[in-house]
């Protein structure tokens, strides 16, 4: 039977196993949304920003290793997914962003709201599609699914033309996708994984650094059976939290520019390091230069082009990190590795990175260490850009696989409250908190409406410093304390949230913290806490830029705040 | 490091935007282009694309696994080190005089290329060679003018028997 382009569309959607689309109509998707009254088992969530709708939809996939959906018009529409695409892109996250485009006859005219989507997100997707007629979009959503959630993921872009979405076409969902370009490696080479395991049991020092790749290969048993068995600390990488139990006694923290003194100086003194689906960004290397000096490199990870692309690799193994460690873990002799651990345990105890300071204010990484004593661990944080982004990192302890989500590569502020949307929406029986800084959250503040209207129930802390705080703390230190523009005059957030229907409230002192956290916890929807902390608390350590891994500011010097006032509203 | 000329010729799907993912690509990673030919190739629906580019051995190896993951890309090589036969192909219009013409003549037989279009005041050389050979002849027919010159770029192909229809190189 022949179908419009929008049904063909919904009824392959619908064949991929999307079950929730988030995005905002206009007049070149009109006839897509028409079509969604004959799909009801679609559920479209209408957002109030198209950044929010590919956030949400980032965080719909990194939380249910599905591919995330969203949906835009042309021209305004697709130029707004932008900021998430690119996000997505860098953390590998798999969605499939739909956008409308003028009909095949304007293209080209500069018609109105045409906006050139697939050339602009030519380098910020894994591919992308303009659809040139009706009879090839059931193979086009076939591809770009496809291509989405296998090999390294990502994401993918389909636009499709007004007049396309109602031209009529028979309906045929291809069984099996024809990429000839197209074929990612999953399995290990077996000469390359010998070679690694002789590294591996041979090592005095080896040292696993764990990236996002287990957590989307969701190879977390593999990874426990290789670091036990041989009993080889693991530290991680920003995106690897969560990929290896923060409670275990082989695992020793964060490494990078931010992370522990000890997992940092592990990796200085490792004689092996087994890279495990990471791609030594620059945060997590520091200076590359002095990256790890005695030790030989073992690098798993799926994409052929991460491996010797930022730091020289003894033994690559291009492949999926279940299928590598699958293979690998056969081939590992058991082994104590007593004296090494024994020493890292010794760093532990010396440099206690994570003690909080004593202090009569309102410390964020107190209000971050109570969410994780209330929840004991069993939820899932999802964060924005900053300190509070850092201390969520290193404050909480993430226990539970695939419990921490974040934008890392990117960097985006405004992630943390429509990405935790779509979180929630994925997995409703989670305990979802969005631990947001003052800044991050009002640039996609308007999602609250969102989450109101759906009865979406995510629990907000807003970590309140009154500053871009991350920012500031870069003028405190490299900028001689000049604080251009960091402080934030901002509006009551408890008020907002109340406009939006959503139950709020507002804590100024420590011994309220707990109350609040449990309160919001114990609310049957969404809830709010605007957390007003300690303004110029800086994140610790610090490895300062340029420097190597070895040379960390770990103690927070002495306080010295300034308080610079925030700019006056105009009118007062 | 040094940087060499490398040619890498790819396996493309014949579609529409597939030079730009390509040239894009060149552009974001800062890898230089120096030439770019592009043309069909004895598989119906593939084109076979030239790309000449200054790199050291760490870029041109990122070059080739980037270039890799475009997914319209079929099959990459690297020629540089493989048995290749390269050529370029220029079209050079020189002033001509009636007393110049002769010696230019000689000029292009000696290179074994040809004069394709005669007028006025000037002639047309096609020469086909690789690189050096065509900056030979260029530099000898400098010294009567040049008035406009235009240049394909590199094509390779590998020596012998290999074929590139050997199973396509996998990517991720
Ligand atoms: C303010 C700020 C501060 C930061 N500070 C730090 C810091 O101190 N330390 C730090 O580490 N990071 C820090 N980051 C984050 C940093 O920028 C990177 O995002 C992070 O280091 C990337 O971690 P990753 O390599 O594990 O994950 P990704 O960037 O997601 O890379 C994953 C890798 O795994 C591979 N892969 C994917 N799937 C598979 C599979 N199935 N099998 C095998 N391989 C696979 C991919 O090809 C890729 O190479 C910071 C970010 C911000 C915004
Ligand atoms: C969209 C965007 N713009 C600018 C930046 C640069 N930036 C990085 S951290 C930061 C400050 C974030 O402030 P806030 O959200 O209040 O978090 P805090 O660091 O105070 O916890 C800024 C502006 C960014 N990462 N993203
Ligand atoms: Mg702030």
């Amino acid at each position: 039977m022949k179908k419009t382009g929008a049904q063909i569309l919904c009824e392959s959607l619908i064949k991929e196993g999307v079950e929730v689309i988030f995005g905002i109509l206009g007049g070149a998707i009109l006839p897509v949304y028409d079509a969604f009254t004959q799909y009801p088992q679609l559920r479209h969530i209408l957002v109030r920003h198209e950044q929010g709708a590919v956030h949400a939809a980032d965080g719909y996939a990194r939380a249910t290793h599905k591919v995330g959906a969203c949906i835009a018009t042309s021209g305004p529409g697709a130029a707004n997914l932008v900021t998430g695409i690119a996000n997505a892109y860098m953390d590998s996250s798999p969605l499939v962003a739909i956008t409308g485009q003028v009909a095949r006859p304007f293209i080209g005219k500069d018609a109105f709201q045409e906006t050139d989507i697939t050339g602009i997100t030519l380098p910020i997707t894994k591919h992308n599609y303009l659809v040139s007629s009706a009879e090839e979009l059931a193979e086009v959503v076939k591809e770009a699914f496809y291509i989405a959630r296998t090999g390294r993921q990502g994401p993918v872009l389909i636009d499709i033309p007004r007049d396309v979405q109602q031209e009529e076409a028979e309906f045929i969902y291809p069984d099996k996708v024809d990429l000839p370009g197209y074929k990612p490696v999953v399995k290990g080479h077996p000469a390359q994984v010998r070679k690694a395991a002789k590294l591996v049991n041979g090592a005095e020092r080896p040292l696993i650094i764990a990236g996002r790749g287990i957590i989307m290969s969701q190879a977390y048993a593999e990874l426990k059976e290789l670091a036990e068995r041989a009993q080889i600390p693991v530290v991680n990488t920003l995106l690897g939290i969560s990929s290896f139990p923060q409670n275990h006694v082989l695992h020793f923290g964060m490494i990078g520019m931010h992370g522990l003194d000890y997992a940092n100086m592990a990796v200085q003194a490792a004689d092996l390091i087994i890279a495990i689906g990471m791609r030594f960004d620059d945060r997590a290397t520091a200076s590359t230069a002095n990256f790890a000096p005695h030790a030989r490199v073992v690098h798993i990870d799926i994409d052929p082009a991460e491996i010797g692309k930022n730091i020289r690799v003894d033994v690559p193994i291009v492949g999926d990190v279940k299928n590598v460690l699958n293979m690998l873990n056969k081939e590992i002799k058991v082994n104590t590795h007593s004296e090494w651990l024994s020493l890292l345990n010794k760093w532990q105890r010396v440099h206690p990175s994570l003690l909080i300071r004593e202090s009569s204010e309102l410390l964020p990484q107190y209000v971050v260490r109570q969410i994780y004593e209330a929840t004991q661990g069993d939820a899932t944080v999802v964060t924005g850009v900053g300190q509070n982004q850092m201390w969520a990192a290193q404050y909480f302890t993430f226990i539970k696989p695939n419990s921490f989500i974040s934008s890392g590569g990117l960097g985006t502020m405004g992630f943390e409250l429509p990405a935790a949307m779509g979180v929630k929406v994925g997995c409703p029986d989670e305990m979802v908190w969005s631990i947001a800084g003052d800044g991050g959250f009002q640039m996609t503040i308007q999602e609250l409406a969102t989450i109101a209207v759906e009865n979406i129930g995510v629990k907000i802390a807003i970590i309140n410093n009154g500053y871009l705080g991350m920012v500031r703390q870069w003028q405190e230190l490299f900028y001689g304390h000049r604080y251009v523009d960091t402080r934030l005059w901002n509006p009551d957030f408890v008020k907002i949230a109340e406009a939006y229907e959503i139950p709020a409230i507002r804590v100024r002192h420590r011994d309220e913290v707990i109350p609040a956290i449990y309160k919001a916890m114990e609310y049957d929807g969404p809830f709010l806490v605007d957390f007003m902390v300690e303004p110029e608390e800086n994140v610790y350590p610090m490895v300062l830029p340029g420097k190597s891994l070895s040379e960390m500011m770990e103690l927070p010097r002495p306080k010295r705040v300034s308080k610079a006032k925030p700019k006056a509203l105009a009118r007062s | 490091m040094e940087a060499t000329k490398y040619t890498i010729s790819m396996l493309v799907e014949d579609k529409a935007g597939v030079l730009n993912r390509v040239a894009s690509l060149f552009r974001r990673r800062n890898f230089n282009i120096q030439s770019l030919a592009v043309g069909g190739s004895e598989q119906p629906g593939l084109s076979r694309m030239t790309i000449v580019v200054l790199a050291d051995p760490a870029q041109v190896e990122q070059v080739r696994k980037q270039l890799d993951k475009l997914i319209n890309v079929v099959k990459v090589t690297d020629l540089t080190d493989d048995d290749m036969v390269a050529r370029e192909l220029a079209l050079i219009k020189v002033a001509a005089t009636p007393s110049s013409r002769s010696e230019i003549i000689q000029i292009v037989d000696i290179f074994r290329a040809n004069i394709v279009d005669v007028a006025a005041g000037s002639v047309t050389v096609e020469v086909t060679g690789d690189e050096d050979k065509v900056n030979s002849l260029f530099e000898l027919l400098r010294g009567f003018g040049i008035k406009e010159i235009v240049r394909t770029g590199r094509i390779a192909l590998t020596r012998g028997g290999a074929s590139s229809k050997k199973i396509p190189s996998t990517k991720s």
